[in-house]
């Protein structure tokens, strides 16, 4: 659409700019504040540069929550992505199958995460859950407080269980899109499945499934009731990912400077591949 | 093949449903029963779990706080974003895609990040612990979804309507409200959808934000868990209850979603 210039819409968009800048801004200061100086209380504030910077970068503490939370991003995005559009491919078009599937997906998506945390905590119990007594009976030693390899399983079929309808729900959004005279010429062709696949459905998911992985790739990088709730960040810190470990620091050590140097660091990182995400989003909007 | 088709779904829908029928199979437990048997459905079926939730006042104002705060805030947001969304999807103007961009980074702010200077802003405001803390701080990412909903339902809407309605003479705000609003009202809809959503199920910031007063459901639950023992039949009845607004929700907006996803850009 071509749009007139017009600077009096500034005016529409005034309410929207107090209220998120009221919120992000002043904020956001306050954690620069902290990022640079040492308090003792009080109000008394030294300035102190960029030594807290230094200090989170170098810490194994921090390289180490960095390390899990890249590895549970991939590994979350590798399982949904794919499953997400295998089960959008599936999903009936038409009758009343469409609504059904909708509901019922969309059903974890509209829980209150620490619900999800405490339901998957139920679940997963060694003893009186459903997961972990079955396991135990099939002969698999499974107890997610104890084992590092059964929290890190727990929490990401946790995940899977969370999120893997918002991909559907997109891929279902994008396959609905597709004019059915593309169906028709591909047969026409003779064309195989595998090739409807790629040459038609994928390139016309490609703009819902950019949405996707961003949206993904966000949430889960800033998760933190869930597990937080389901594990507690451990056994030791084994899913102590980095909102986890902020928030230890911040609230529970109270270690402000550090804390904040932290929490800018983090918010950089997902501001840069957000950025990079736009940039190529917009640029193949631009394309079509 | 055909038969074959049904099962994927149908596995999927079976393992997400899993999980929700073993937090129901618990909410009607007794303690005793669930610490101490393993059983696929309750022996000794009861609702002395949901009759506590529902007499006992810490409980349910839990519910009712979230539900005021979490309706407060859709209305916030879509209201801003009305306006904010029709000058982005109408209009060139200085600085728009920068800050357009911006809205959006604060959808992708880390809620840990915000935790403490919130805690401490909104203290000093003297705003600490009312609905109001809770609503106006989930609008950081609440009315950058919104505008950004918003914007893909307008832009979808030819430019020819607004042109011909001023001709017929309408003021801009006659043509907003008659004419415009009516036609987007699907992607109202959906917005609202997705503002309810994701400000029900946040609890980081509204657990930060409220002590007793405008205290959330949720944060009543953590705090069971973790003061009076284990009461996990409590517990699963609180969760229980939490799903029935989300499923409330979604089963009215059910013919939008799909359509609201891909006109939405969510």
């Amino acid at each position: 659409m071509n749009k007139t210039v017009n600077q009096k819409a500034w005016f529409f968009v005034i309410p929207v700019f107090v209220l998120v800048a009221f919120n992000a801004i002043i904020p956001l200061m306050t954690v620069v504040n902290y990022a640079f100086q040492e308090t003792f209380g009080n109000n008394v504030f030294m300035w102190e540069g960029t030594r807290w910077f230094k200090q989170i970068m170098l810490s194994e503490r921090f390289h180490a929550s960095l390390g899990r939370q890249f590895l549970f991003t991939f590994i979350i995005l590798f399982i949904q992505i794919p499953l997400g559009i295998a089960i959008a491919l599936t999903m009936p078009k038409e009758g009343i199958g469409v609504p059904v599937c909708l509901v019922l997906m969309s059903m974890p998506l509209l829980i209150p995460w620490n619900v999800v945390g405490a339901m998957w905590n139920i679940f997963a119990l060694p003893d009186i859950g459903f997961l972990g007594h079955s396991l135990n009976a099939l002969g698999f030693d499974y107890n997610f407080t104890q084992q590092i390899g059964d929290a890190w399983f727990t929490t990401i079929l946790m995940d899977v269980w969370h999120w893997t309808s918002l991909v559907v729900l997109l891929s279902y959004a994008g396959l609905r899109s597709i004019q059915p005279a593309y169906y028709q010429a591909a047969e026409i062709d003779g064309a195989s499945r595998w090739a409807v696949f790629t040459k038609i459905e994928l390139p016309k998911m490609k703009k819902v499934l950019t949405i996707a992985i961003l949206l993904r790739f966000m949430d889960s990088f800033m998760i933190y009731t869930e597990p937080f709730v389901l594990t507690g960040g451990g056994p030791g810190n084994a899913t102590a990912f980095l909102s986890i470990d902020l928030v230890k620091m911040a609230l529970g050590q109270f270690d402000l400077g550090p804390a904040a140097a932290m929490s800018l660091i983090y918010f950089f990182i997902v501001l840069l591949v957000c950025w990079v995400f736009y940039t190529l989003m917009m640029r193949n909007e631009a394309k079509q | 093949m055909k038969k074959a088709k049904w099962l994927v779904p149908t596995i999927y829908i079976i393992f997400l449903m899993l999980p929700i029928y073993w937090l129901l199979n618990m909410s009607f437990k007794t303690t005793t029963e669930i610490i101490n048997t393993y059983t696929l459905w309750p022996q000794e079926f009861t609702l002395d779990n949901y009759k506590k939730i529902f007499t006992d006042s810490t409980w349910y104002t839990g519910y009712l706080n979230s539900i005021y705060y979490v309706v407060m805030n859709t209305v916030i947001s879509v209201a801003a974003a009305l306006p904010a969304a029709y000058a982005f999807s109408r209009y060139k103007f200085l600085g728009d895609k920068h800050l357009f961009f911006w809205l959006l980074t604060n959808r992708m702010a880390p809620p840990a990040v915000f935790a403490l200077p919130f805690f401490q802003f909104y203290s000093s405001v003297n705003l600490f612990d009312t609905h109001v803390a809770v609503a106006l701080s989930h609008c950081l990412f609440n009315i950058p979804l919104a505008v950004w909903i918003l914007e893909g339902f307008m832009s979808s809407v030819p430019k020819e309507l607004d042109e011909t309605a001023y001709v017929d003479g309408y003021s801009f705000w006659r043509f907003f409200f008659k004419i415009f609003i009516p036609t987007i009202t699907a992607g109202i809809g959906i917005t609202m959808f997705f503002c309810f959503m994701f400000s029900w199920v946040e609890l980081l910031l509204a657990k930060t934000l409220t002590a007793v007063a405008a205290k959330p459901i949720a944060a009543t639950m953590t705090r069971t868990a973790s003061t009076s023992g284990y009461e996990l039949g409590l517990l699963a009845a609180a969760g229980s209850l939490t799903i029935i607004p989300g499923a409330i929700v979604i089963y009215f907006v059910r013919n939008y979603i799909a359509k609201g996803f891909a006109l939405g850009r969510v």
